[in-house]
């Protein structure tokens, strides 16, 4: 090969990098090892995790511990699917552009609304790039956030706002829901989007409708951050008004892997298609007539359009949607409703339940889906490491990111948690947050 | 040519919503256990949705079939060599998907206690570690999901970094060569994209360069560089453009998206970058899926590092109790979060299984064999017709990746490089990047990387050999290929002047 190319060494190829900025020396990093001996030292670092099969899971806060059926894997993992680029060639990535556009047709059901990309990274950066497109929508910079949002949406809106130029401004929460008097105060004719989310971060069902009239009132988009898991059975963000629904898509079809990969999920109007962020595949004919598709509405993108595209994004969570897809075929129409009706029933139950237990109350009385908060009578790190030695994850501490509800737990749901396992959640908590007022050392 | 359809072709696309039939299903969930109330006494009824979302009605094995047929109207990179530049379409060992789906890492909740999530935060730490001194720069936040994002982030440390000293710059330098996502993070960030121009070597045009920065070097927030830039060409001078950056107030971003041409022989750092993202699907072998998951990493130098996303993975010593793993939330410069939660997790497992398997010598061994891999594809393809119809855009010795020019084959037979593109896929090859970069007329751009044999290169150039050879005779038939892919060439323009974006149900 070198005879070739015409040189004596691959030395000389790399002349072209000036001396003073040749490294001269391995990189400082371990030898090579055997696959069998990196397979044990990863295998040693995951041992280090108490994982969901070490503790039963209760936290939520976005991301959930759902089963995903044995055909995701199996599929997801074909060559493929998992080796391919993004699908350029269209005449050679019929599989992978058939799959987006049944994901688009999926999501499009669940939100209620006609559109639907093909996915983007993950929930709270999908929520920054709404805000970017109500500005190029309404030519203004002026965001209405409900303190309901995501704690993680609303700082990552905070941190891409910057960059905008734009303007976030947050309203309060009472009783669980957003405050309406306080929104309807909020938006202005300078608003560009109102965000809510529903169920909201407390795990309350969101007013939606009632909410948005503000937003409707100054021309200002309504987007509406969802769990799709709960679209099953609640009211679609379509059917409320919104413009744009999107959200975290993990508890479809994803693992948790500690917070991803997983994808972002991304519904709109009809009117929003050309402005919309990440990939679209659409249908067409190929030139003998025969139905095929392609990635739609490339101009929009940062491949062709470069500084003035709707968006940076280039690799996105094809796999991820794909999984996701998997899942939703699998559960189908009837299923996915099922599955949304048995969280609702359980957590109805394990709230009920909770909320009876000596030292724990509900934090507000909202409708809740599949998640809810509750305050313990007890220091909740405290009550946590408990909970932790009996092997229960009990539930996501607010405290951080709301010190008004220093005291509150948010717990989930999801059809692993069984009627068992709440009982002994209930127990758990109960007997923690005893010992904690009893003084009894851990 | 004589067209009978193939087999593939003769089974017209259908979606798994045609194939729904009411009453079928594949999921058997758990029993509810609890009291099975009416939903509408326990959410309002208005709050309830009325019919369930249309989702397909299709039992398990249909499925099955159903998406291994769809497999099947994919090429993939462990069917064939897909030289793809800028991509990096390396092998994807199978090791890495076996580790990341160990269930202390797949099954792990991403708001776990830092102290039950110490193997992962472990992993993170290393990696971090591992990328800091592949790019030469001290510090690295995992946070970003890709390429486009780790950019987007360094812009905004670039923001928090100048506004920090007091000042607001508003230009953001860029060469013509640069990928798409660069000007487009740029506005994203709030900055103005400067495009400065290439020199005859395929360099940055220095004296283009200087000019730029001199209307108002006040103004100068950044240069964004990717070097080797996206002719695959090192850019000998880029001591002195750093100098000059820096000279005017600026900082120096690096995008990764060619680091797998240098790994172990320069690093980003040394050649005076500030940031630096790392496509962790790219150089460091995470599967590209279709379109991702990705990652893309930052790494900085230390006047960047107050800005840094949180929450940042540390590592805190304990009075000789070893050191324990932390996510620091307490970063009062912080630019904030990009995302949720700590970033793609799944894809740092894979990287860094891989950095351990190859080890320092293995990845400074892994870029010397794309270098020589790229080098002996320009070699053969400066051969025979190849070399006389797509001449190398820039004749010197590559990088990891290298650029011709279909303009002549255009010109003497009319055809055009997608025409070369898409008569590729019969004969089994995953096309290059074409029309990339933008200077280059009729481009094609090609990166092998370091896991293809000889043999496959030998083949990809006999590929291109034949169909010049062929199309001596009759254009036309690469003017209407393909032939034999699932389906032949589609009406893009159709799909975006009347957009169909889902299944009407």
């Amino acid at each position: 090969m070198l005879a070739t190319i015409g040189v004596d060494s691959v030395d000389e190829l790399f002349a072209q990098i000036p001396e003073p900025l040749r490294l001269g020396r391995p990189p400082a990093l371990p030898d090579g090892m055997s696959e069998a001996e990196v397979f044990e030292r990863l295998a040693a670092l995951a041992a280090g995790n108490e994982d969901a099969e070490r503790q039963v899971c209760f936290v939520g806060a976005g991301m959930y511990d759902h089963y995903v059926p044995a055909i995701v894997d199996a599929i997801t993992q074909r060559s493929e699917f998992l080796t391919p680029y993004t699908p350029y060639q269209p005449e050679i990535s019929q599989g992978g552009l058939q799959a987006m556009f049944e994901f688009q047709t999926a999501m499009s059901e669940l939100t209620g609304l006609p559109v639907s990309n093909a996915g983007l990274y993950e929930g709270p950066s999908s929520v920054a790039s709404a805000a970017y497109l109500a500005m190029a929508a309404t030519k203004r910079k002026r965001f209405v956030v409900s303190r309901g949002l995501h704690p993680h949406s609303r700082e990552t809106l905070e941190t891409y706002s910057v960059g905008y130029g734009a303007e976030v401004v947050e309203v309060g929460l009472a009783d669980g829901e957003t405050d309406p008097a306080a929104l309807a105060a909020a938006v202005d004719g300078e608003t560009a989007a109102v965000f809510l989310q529903s169920p909201n971060f407390l795990g309350a069902i969101e007013r939606v409708e009632e909410l948005g009239a503000a937003a409707k009132e100054q021309r200002a988009l309504l987007i509406v951050a969802c769990d799709p898991m709960t679209l099953g059975v609640l009211k679609p963000p379509g059917e409320q008004g919104a413009d744009i629904a999107l959200g975290e898509g993990q508890p479809l079809g994803n693992r948790l892997d500690f917070g991803g990969p997983s994808f972002g999920f991304f519904c709109a109007t009809e009117e929003q298609i050309r402005r919309m962020p990440g990939r679209i595949a659409g249908e067409t004919d190929d030139v003998d007539g025969r139905r095929g598709f392609v990635l739609a509405l490339q101009t929009r993108e940062q491949h062709i359009r470069r500084e003035k595209a709707t968006h940076n994004i280039c690799t996105a969570q094809a796999l991820n949607a794909l999984g996701a897809m998997i899942h939703l075929a699998w559960l189908g129409r009837e299923g996915f409703r099922e599955l949304g009706e048995l969280l609702v029933r359980r957590t109805a139950y394990a709230r009920e339940r909770l909320g009876a237990v000596d030292g724990v109350e509900l934090l507000h009385d909202a409708p809740v889906a599949r998640e809810f908060a509750i305050r313990l009578d007890a220091p909740v790190d405290r009550v946590l490491d408990r909970c932790a030695e009996r092997g229960i994850a009990a539930g996501y501490p607010l405290g951080r990111e709301y010190p008004e509800f220093a005291d509150g737990l948010l717990v989930a749901i999801t059809e692993r948690r069984s009627r068992a396992q709440i009982d002994d959640l209930a127990h758990a908590l109960g007997a923690a947050v005893a010992a904690e007022r009893e003084g009894v050392a851990a | 040519m004589a067209l009978t359809e193939t087999p593939m072709q003769a089974e017209r696309a259908r979606t798994i919503y045609e194939k729904s039939k009411p009453g079928r299903r594949a999921a058997v969930l758990p029993e509810a256990e609890v009291p099975e109330t009416p939903l509408a006494e326990l959410i309002p009824a208005e709050l309830l949705r009325d019919e369930p979302p249309r989702l397909p009605e299709i039992a398990e094995p249909e499925i099955v079939r159903h998406y291994n047929r769809l497999s099947r109207r994919n090429f993939d990179l462990d069917s064939g060599f897909y030289p793809l530049g800028s991509c990096t379409m390396k092998h994807n060992p199978r090791l890495n998907e076996r580790v990341a789906a160990l269930p202390g890492h797949a099954r792990l909740h991403p708001a776990q206690d830092p102290k039950r999530a110490q193997g992962a935060l472990e992993l993170m730490w290393l990696l971090q570690e591992s990328l800091a001194e592949i790019c030469g720069l001290p510090h690295v936040s995992l946070q970003p999901s890709a390429g486009s994002h780790g950019e987007l982030a360094g812009l905004l440390l670039t923001r928090a970094y100048h506004a920090d000293r007091g000042e607001e710059r508003t230009k953001v330098l860029a060469p013509d060569t640069s990928h798409g996502t660069n000007p487009a993070s740029v506005t994203m960030a709030g900055f103005e994209v400067v495009k400065v121009a290439t020199n005859e070597r395929g360099g940055v045009e220095m004296d283009d360069l200087r000019a730029k920065i001199d209307e108002d070097p006040s103004q100068v927030a950044c240069l964004m560089l990717t070097n080797p830039n996206t002719l695959g060409l090192f850019d000998e001078n880029i001591a002195e453009i750093a100098a000059l950056i820096h000279a005017a107030g600026g900082t120096l971003y690096y995008d990764g998206a060619n680091l797998n041409a240098v790994m172990g022989h320069s690093r980003p750092g040394d050649m005076g970058f500030d940031i630096v993202h790392v496509n962790l699907h790219k150089s460091f072998s995470q599967p590209h899926g279709g379109g991702g998951p990705g990652a893309g990493p930052i790494a900085v130098s230390e006047r960047i590092e107050p800005f840094l996303p949180r929450p940042q993975v540390v590592r805190r010593e304990n009075n000789g109790h070893g050191p324990s793993f932390d996510l620091d939330h307490e970063r009062p410069k912080s630019i904030g979060r990009l995302r949720g939660f700590q970033g793609n997790f799944g894809v740092f497992v894979r990287s860094y299984a891989y950095i351990l398997s190859l080890g320092g010598d293995g990845l400074a061994e892994a870029s010397e064999t794309a270098v020589l891999n790229a080098n002996y594809l320009k070699a053969r393809l400066a051969e025979g017709r190849a070399g006389e119809r797509l001449p190398v855009a820039f004749d010197r010795h590559c990088m990891h990746e290298f650029v011709l020019s279909g303009k002549p084959m255009k010109k003497e037979l009319g055809l055009a490089t997608l025409d070369l593109a898409k008569r590729l896929l019969d004969f089994g090859f995953h096309p290059p990047t074409v029309y990339f970069p933008l200077l280059v007329e009729e481009a094609l751009m090609i990166e092998p990387t370091e896991t293809e044999t000889k043999e496959s290169l030998d083949g990809f150039a006999a590929a291109i050999e034949a169909i010049l050879a062929e199309a001596e005779g009759d254009p036309e038939i690469a003017k209407q290929a393909p032939y034999t892919t699932p389906v032949r060439r589609l009406d893009e323009v159709k799909a975006t002047r009347k957009p169909v974006v889902r299944q009407p149900l």
